[in-house]
């Protein structure tokens, strides 16, 4: 099985029904994309496929050949740009282990809905848990993202 | 261990770089007006302070880092005296050693009890202004100037003469220094970092995937541990049958330990096929099988009787007996609570049948080295652990027992093979492994007069022990009185004649812990409901009641004035909003909030605006105090409005997932102020005191609009037993 992954070709043995978190932590490598609940409960896994936020611990690799494959460790393009400069600006994180799929959603967020208000804040960033409640710090960069994009 | 992953490694600071290596000890000068009662350890800056040729310093932190700031915090009081430039300053964490890291107030290497900045205080500074006075030796040495008219600001060491000099040029030849035989620190009218906003020195790694925890360290020989473990507390696995886990490519094997049937694979996914793959014979005669039902049944009976007396002052209990009607009476019903951090449970340990090299996000290294050791049958001694990065813990990645270190051992000793063992906890491992809040029963009973004075209060708490049974117990529990059952109670702040504090310590075969503010996460919601309800039937403002039962001098009324400035505070209604306060202490740090909350669509409370005022003396990073509140306030209101750890009928967890464990989400944040009062005072942890206001705030709120008092947690059940 072949997936891309951030451009790059990985061949893959693994189980087909291997979700594709396990695929990029254990087979590829690419540790940035976080286990949280494993049942799409959490979106510590998020990741882009096809430009769309998917939760890749439910999502077997085996639905994923042929498919554009995007992790934290890839994301790029302006609005992934304006989302870490506002991350590190704004010293959102606290543990930090959610925030690549925050990030993650964050960038798809403002890719459909370049100025965001609150209630599209919510809707869009509703399916990422962060127990560490780093929640006024991922508003606030995101609206301060949002504004960077404008200029 | 080789990871793929490569860890930034400590030993590549020890041994690679060469620069400022302090190898004497410095003669320890504490002073008492400086070190409070306890002597403070000798100055071993070599320990905490890296500075390299290349001009970085690089600060090792002895507490862990899983989102409360200690590195920052830790890095700012060095950097501060050292006069480093923010910029130069990088922060890893330090290995286990109890000799050189030590928490202060503990005695052990461990993060706890809001103590990192408190213990940490003057030891880390005099470590800076030691690192300082070798550089300043160095140079006057180098530059033949006399060491005091040397200057040193933001990382430039100058001379009137023209020299001048950054940090790493000099490192080599300060090692060399002999050692100032005192340090003297700076007046706090000079502070340039302490009190301002630094950015975080993990701010980036975190925001770019690059942050490595314990889950992401990998290695070609690395095994994956998962265990299956029973359904109920206490039960034993007696046989295991692997046939089908067998069939399952990755798996390598499996093994019956005390936790439970551990399976080793290559991989985390064909681990977990392969734990759903084994039919287990469990043996439950020794397994716990009461569900909260009949617990909280059992903890309402015992509280209808007083129990071991924890304070007492006059006569509480023969007022309440003659008061008739004018006695208030409220129980209080608090569920068991898992912590979940994002990351859920694991760690790497490769033992070579003598000595044990662990990673992991360790919160009491000395604990789990000692755990280790014991599950192992070797010394503390020969146990190495590299503390990484934690995904949160609000407690959990401490137990008495080091119990998942002492797991991760046990199935590396089970693997027998010398290469590293990486367990991993799945979710549902992580809540139904127990560890909890304990849950909690309150009853009140209080008095109060005409003029808004309480004339009697009496406080019943029933529930489990934390310290019970482990090797706190000797330290924590005290006649019968296990002070974080009752802390923040016992101790309430308000002027009441005749009062009493009592406890029923409990036992059930579940497993509990401390959990982010401990004790003071139900005795701060019943202490602060039950006033407000009897400031209410006075018919007392809830802010000026409490002022009046409080010394002017008293923090609580400082912090309580301060928000009440900072809302606009106009009483306890307006329109369709309604307005609760609650003040509270917890680990020296004071902190009182006001909450505003509305009825959402479906009649549920909704909290809209919070304002925070907080009390913790010395404002090292204003910045990381203000996220702290932001954090403690958002984590104690998920937690009052919808999480409850249940047990069924029959002793099984009921809440194995976010799915019934509902977490707070974005759209049910607050907006949230913050206001730092000014203090002089030694400064005081804040990974906690946020959390124990919140509940009784959005409590008394809720009260005010609705007339409702919220008692029973949570707020809004989901699913339960």
């Amino acid at each position: 099985m072949r997936i891309s992954v951030n451009g790059q070709a990985h061949d893959l043995d693994v189980d087909p029904e291997t979700p594709l978190l396990w695929a990029l932590r254990d087979e590829i490598g690419l540790t940035g994309t976080k286990f949280g609940c494993g049942m799409a409960q959490c979106g510590a896994c998020m990741v882009h496929v096809d430009g769309m936020p998917i939760r890749s611990c439910v999502t077997p690799v085996s639905a994923l050949e042929g498919r554009d494959i995007v992790t934290i460790e890839g994301i790029s393009g302006k609005e992934a740009d304006a989302v870490r400069q506002a991350w590190v600006a704004l010293d959102v994180s606290q543990c930090g282990y959610c925030q690549s799929g925050q990030i993650m959603s964050a960038v798809a967020l403002l890719s459909v809905e370049p100025k965001p208000d609150d209630k599209a804040i919510n809707d869009g960033m509703a399916g990422n848990i962060c127990r560490c409640a780093t929640y006024p710090k991922i508003r606030a960069a995101i609206h301060a993202a949002a504004k960077s994009l404008e200029g | 261990m080789g990871f793929q992953t490569p860890i930034t490694s400590r030993r590549a600071i020890l041994k690679g770089l060469g620069g400022l290596v302090l190898a004497a000890y410095l003669p320890s000068v504490a002073r008492a007006q400086e070190a409070g009662t306890k002597p403070l350890p000798p100055l071993v800056p070599n320990a905490f302070v890296r500075i390299a040729p290349d001009d970085t310093v690089t600060i090792l932190s002895k507490h862990i880092e899983f989102g409360q700031g200690p590195w920052t915090g830790l890095a700012t009081l060095v950097a501060e005296e050292l006069d480093a430039d923010w910029a130069q300053i990088r922060v890893e964490h330090a290995p286990s050693d109890v000799k050189l890291y030590a928490n202060l107030a503990m005695g052990a290497q461990l993060t706890g009890g809001s103590t990192a900045i408190a213990n940490s205080y003057m030891q880390m500074r005099r470590t800076g202004a030691a690192a300082r006075a070798m550089l300043v030796a160095a140079a006057a040495k180098q530059w033949k100037v006399p060491a005091s008219e040397i200057k040193v600001e933001k990382g430039v060491i100058s001379h009137a003469s023209g020299r001048t000099s950054r940090f790493g040029a000099l490192a080599e030849a300060a090692a060399h220094m002999p050692v100032p035989t005192d340090v003297v620190l700076k007046d706090p009218a000079n502070f340039r970092l302490i009190g301002t906003d630094l950015p975080k020195p993990d701010t980036f790694v975190k925001s770019h995937g690059q942050a490595l925890y314990t889950l992401d360290l990998r290695d070609p020989d690395m095994v994956i541990a998962m265990v299956a473990r029973p359904n109920r507390f206490g039960a034993k696995a007696t046989a295991v049958d692997d046939s089908q886990a067998r069939k399952i490519k990755g798996y390598l094997s499996s093994a019956i330990i005390p936790q439970g049937v551990v399976v080793f694979a290559k991989s985390t996914y064909p681990a977990m096929k392969a734990r759903e793959a084994l039919k287990i014979t469990w043996d439950e005669s020794a397994a716990h099988k009461k569900g909260t039902k009949a617990i909280v049944a059992d903890y309402m009976e015992q509280s209808r009787q007083p129990g071991a007396v924890a304070a007492t002052r006059g006569n509480a209990m023969a007022k309440i007996a003659a008061g008739g009607t004018q006695i208030v009476e409220q129980t209080y019903v608090f569920p068991y609570l898992a912590h979940a951090p994002m990351e859920t449970l694991d760690a790497v340990v490769r033992f070579d049948g003598q000595k044990a090299a662990c990673h992991f996000g360790s919160q009491g290294p000395t604990i789990d080295q000692g755990a280790i050791a014991t599950a192992l049958g070797i010394k503390p001694e020969n146990v190495s652990i590299d503390v990484a990065l934690a995904g949160g813990s609000f407690g959990r990645r401490a137990t008495a027992s080091g119990d998942f270190a002492a797991e991760a051992a046990t199935c590396a000793k089970a693997y027998g093979k010398n290469v590293p063992v990486k367990l991993v906890w799945t979710r549902e491992d992580d809540m139904r492994g127990g560890f909890y809040r304990p849950l909690y029963v309150h009853r009140m009973r209080g008095m109060v007069a005409p003029d808004g004075t309480i004339s009697a209060w009496h406080h019943t708490i029933v529930g489990q022990s934390i310290m019970g049974g482990t090797p706190f117990e000797a330290l924590m529990v005290k006649n019968g009185i296990d002070d974080t059952s009752v802390e923040g109670a016992s101790d309430m702040p308000y002027r009441v004649a005749d009062f009493q504090c009592d406890l029923h310590s409990t036992k059930q075969g579940v497993p509990v812990l401390w959990w982010r503010s401990v004790g003071h996460t139900h005795t701060g919601f019943a202490t602060e409901t039950f006033v407000d309800m009897l400031l209410e039937k006075a018919g007392k403002d809830p802010i000026d009641g409490r002022l009046a039962l409080l010394d002017a001098s008293a923090r609580e009324a400082g912090v309580l004035k301060a928000v009440k400035e900072l809302a606009g505070w106009k009483g306890r209604k307006a329109g369709d909003k309604g307005y609760g306060v609650a003040v509270h202490k917890s680990f020296n740090t004071y902190v009182a909030q006001i909450a505003e909350v509305m009825r959402d669509e479906n009649g549920q409370p909704k909290v809209t605006h919070v304002w925070c005022a907080v009390d913790c003396g010395v404002a090292v990073n204003p910045n990381v105090i203000r996220a702290q509140m932001e954090g403690g306030i958002g984590y104690g209101l998920g937690h009052a409005l919808y999480a409850s750890l249940d047990l069924d009928e029959s002793g099984q967890v009921v809440q194995t997932n976010f799915d019934k464990y509902r977490s707070l989400r974005i759209g049910e944040m607050p907006v949230v102020d913050v206001v730092i009062v000014k203090s002089a005072v030694a400064p005081t942890g804040v990974g906690e005191p946020g959390v124990p206001p919140i509940g009784p705030a959005v409590s008394n709120a809720w009260r005010a609009l609705t007339g409702t008092a919220v008692t029973h947690l949570p707020f809004v059940p989901g699913e339960t037993a």
